[in-house]
């Protein structure tokens, strides 16, 4: 059955505008285009960074530009001229803000819009917020409550300047420069990202959050997280991004580096939304992103992600379960529609004995997209007794969508223990007429049955990360089925 | 209230339906009996708006109000209610949010005000002692690991709270045993009302020894053929279907 042509609303919504699409005005200070050595020094020098940060983005720099991007996802797009990004944009309000009063109108409106009033957040959920807007964090909130216990969470850039013993003794140790061709472009080349260091045995007390969005047409966007889980801390941190309307391919290639010590905690959950380009998929955001966290003895790193957004996505956010008895968790939702793909999935390298691996991944293909889990998982030949447990399950709302699963086993210890599940289904037009016949409309059945499929993932979300997800799936799925 | 004139219908090739007619008055039961293929089901789903079967002929009227131009959700907002022969599952949606987003849809389409967290609830408690429907299964997912007859009692839980004008129940005492078939009749008898009807279409009599109709009719070869009392039915249960197919066949 031709889903356009039997169903009006498919249509209807397919051709729906993006909901976040608007762009806000502000003036922006932009480095021409292109890729150099010029250019990272003119970056380093605008931050004002010391010597050896510099020196290591040279070196990344020469790495990067040996290494190729690599073809083996399944994935298919024209690849990005290097040199017609513009690597540097920050916005022009010089002054660091005291307060969140003092921070641009223009872009508190646009904070607004996304729905994340930064005052609101601080008075209902207690969350510290940090807004990075193109490449430079604008607004810091709740800093001094964190400092009290002496945690750190602030703008990369700031890390640099501040602690930067501890920026350089961890930067690039979890996700190394020549990893792979987008970690050593943005090893050379990014503006800024978040840092946060949680102390020996403290837990943090509040959600850490940041929001990010590209704002600026042609800027290529490279952010840079560095997280660091001292002995027995915890912190659960929460990252989620909406982008506005752009006719031209926004890159998007950040890294993310999780370091959880002996005993220690990391939760990391991610919303995911950015533009996914028109309904031929035209315009929308490439996100190419390496997420990887390592594991110390009985640490634990769980990733949660929702992801709807992004023309084409390329994310594996992995644990390396180095210590023994560590765990590593990973909870996943992607959504593609019209013409997104994904290629998603995780990495559980197990090295330590007695560690643990729990991989759930729910895929969502709708309109033309093609969506594919991939997932590693290796046990070394210390693995004593570790054991995964893999469950993927891909739901198809078209004939039109694809899914796929390429999972990856490799044990080379004889007590370690795999198990893998996958099951692939179509939505059922049984499940929707019962919804409509109890008077739901069609893109509140769509809502619910989706929801209810993805439950064990956004479950693991926090709360108000929970409700913003809910809702973001049934706008990414609206009138979808076919 | 309902009334249903000459309906043809069919799906793909096969026309199920050859020349319906049937008027409900309000606050009737109407049973519906029939030999199996005759058309039954499809019926129930026509009413419920399922868009697989194609009315080729014929008029739905409900309330003045012509049903044929309705889409599914618009009838159950127009108060027409289909309890399922399968009720379906839907994982991971536990059967209150579902009753309660299906209800405040309801409400909001007819421009009412939602219900309130308080007076839905002390809804759900009237209606789930009514079918002796257990908390657990309140909070469990919709009919997932339901028994049969779980599921049944879940269709009339649902029913009573969405208070429908005319409800369909298509062979809900198929896969009921005798403790559950007791429930599920008393729930549908608790629900009579002056303003209320129902359809209820069953295989046997057992069925309207508990739901006790006013009227009963026949459906063969995808036309009501003979209708009656409450009498018809033991008179069908007792003789079977072909006396009145071959009269209709020598009428013929």
């Amino acid at each position: 059955m031709s889903a356009k042509e039997d169903n009006p609303l498919l249509d209807e919504f397919t051709r729906k505008e993006y909901e976040f699409g608007f762009t806000t005005d502000i003036e922006a200070d932009k480095v021409p285009p292109g890729l150099n050595e010029d250019v990272i020094r003119l970056i380093s020098a605008k931050k004002e960074e010391p010597q050896w940060m510099l020196d290591w983005r040279l070196q990344a720099f020469e790495v990067w530009k040996t290494m190729e991007e690599p073809d083996w996802a399944h994935v298919n797009y024209t690849k990005p001229d290097y040199q017609a990004i513009s690597y540097y944009s920050a916005p022009k309000s010089k002054v660091p803000l005291g307060s969140l009063d003092e921070v641009d109108p223009e872009m508190r409106a646009t904070m607004d819009k996304l729905g994340i009033s930064t005052e609101e957040q601080k008075r209902l959920s207690g969350v510290a917020v940090d807004f990075v807007m193109d490449s430079v964090s604008v607004a810091t909130s709740f800093k001094d409550k964190l400092a009290e216990l002496g945690i750190i969470f602030c703008s990369m850039s700031e890390a640099i300047k501040e602690h930067p013993d501890l920026v350089r003794k961890h930067l690039g140790t979890v996700v190394p420069v020549k990893d792979n061709f987008f970690s050593a472009l943005n090893s050379a080349v990014f503006t800024d990202g978040s840092f946060c260091y949680i102390p020996k045995g403290s837990r943090c007390p509040m959600e850490l959050s940041t929001y990010f969005r590209i704002n600026e047409a042609g800027t290529g966007q490279f952010e840079r997280t560095l997280l660091i889980a001292e002995e027995g801390s915890y912190v659960s941190y929460l990252e989620g991004c909406t982008a506005p309307q752009r006719d031209e391919n926004q890159l998007h290639a950040a890294v993310v580096e999780l370091i959880a010590k002996d005993d220690a905690e990391i939760k990391y959950s991610t919303v995911q939304n950015w533009y996914p380009g028109d309904a031929e998929g035209k315009g929308g955001v490439f996100n190419f992103v390496t997420k990887r966290g390592i594991c110390e003895t009985r640490a634990k790193i769980s990733w949660t992600q929702v992801e709807t957004g992004s023309a084409v996505t390329w994310k594996y956010p992995s644990c390396i379960l180095k210590g023994d008895g560590s765990v590593g968790e990973f909870y996943s939702v992607a959504v593609t529609n019209n013409a997104q793909q994904a290629d998603t999935g995780t990495k559980m390298v197990h090295l330590g004995a007695n560690t643990h691996s729990t991989i759930i991944s729910k895929g969502i293909s709708a309109g033309n997209s093609q969506n594919s889990y991939r997932g590693l998982v290796q046990m070394g030949p210390r693995a004593r007794n570790a054991r995964n447990f893999s469950q993927c399950d891909s739901l198809l709302m078209t004939d039109t969508s694809g899914a796929h699963t390429f999972p990856y086993i490799e044990s080379k210890h004889p007590t370690a223990q795999v198990e893998h599940e996958a099951t692939t289904s179509k939505i059922g037009e049984d499940q929707i007429f019962y919804c409509l016949q109890r008077g739901l409309t069609e893109e509140q059945a769509i809502g619910l049955i989706v929801n209810g499929y993805a439950k064990e993932v956004l479950n693991k979300l926090p709360m108000e990360f929970a409700v913003e997800a809910r809702k973001l799936l049934s706008i990414s799925l609206e009138g979808s089925v076919g | 209230m309902l009334k249903i004139v000459n309906l043809h219908a069919r799906i793909g090739d096969t026309e199920i339906l050859k020349g319906l007619t049937l008027e409900l008055g309000a606050g009737k039961v109407h049973a519906i009996m029939g030999p199996n293929g005759s058309g039954k089901s499809t019926l129930a789903s026509i009413l419920a708006g399922r868009d697989e079967y194609e009315v080729t002929e014929g008029s739905i009227t409900f309330e003045g109000v012509d049903l044929l131009e309705l889409d599914a959700t618009e009838r159950a907002v127009a108060g027409i209610f289909l309890a399922f022969q399968y009720p379906v599952e839907i994982p991971g949606v536990s059967n209150i949010n579902f009753l309660r987003t299906a209800i405040n849809s309801i409400r909001e389409q007819r421009e009412e005000a939602p219900l309130s967290g308080k007076d839905f609830l002390a809804k759900v408690k009237a209606c789930a002692q009514l079918v002796e429907l257990d908390g657990k299964l309140r909070d469990r997912s919709v009919n997932e690991g339901f028994s049969g007859g779980e599921k049944k009692r879940n269709e009339i839980f649902q029913m009573a709270m969405l208070e429908p004008k005319l409800a369909v129940l298509d062979e809900t005492d198929s896969g009921l045993d005798i403790d559950a078939l007791r429930i599920v009749s008393h729930g549908v008898n608790s629900m009579r009302d002056p303003n209320r009807s129902f359809l209820v279409i069953t295989h046997y009599q057992r069925l309207l020894d508990h739901i006790v109709p006013d009227h009963v009719h026949v459906l063969a070869g995808g036309r009501i053929v003979h209708s009656g009392g409450k009498e018809l039915a033991l008179e069908l249960e007792k003789k079977g279907y072909d006396w009145i197919l071959d009269a209709q066949a020598e009428k013929a």
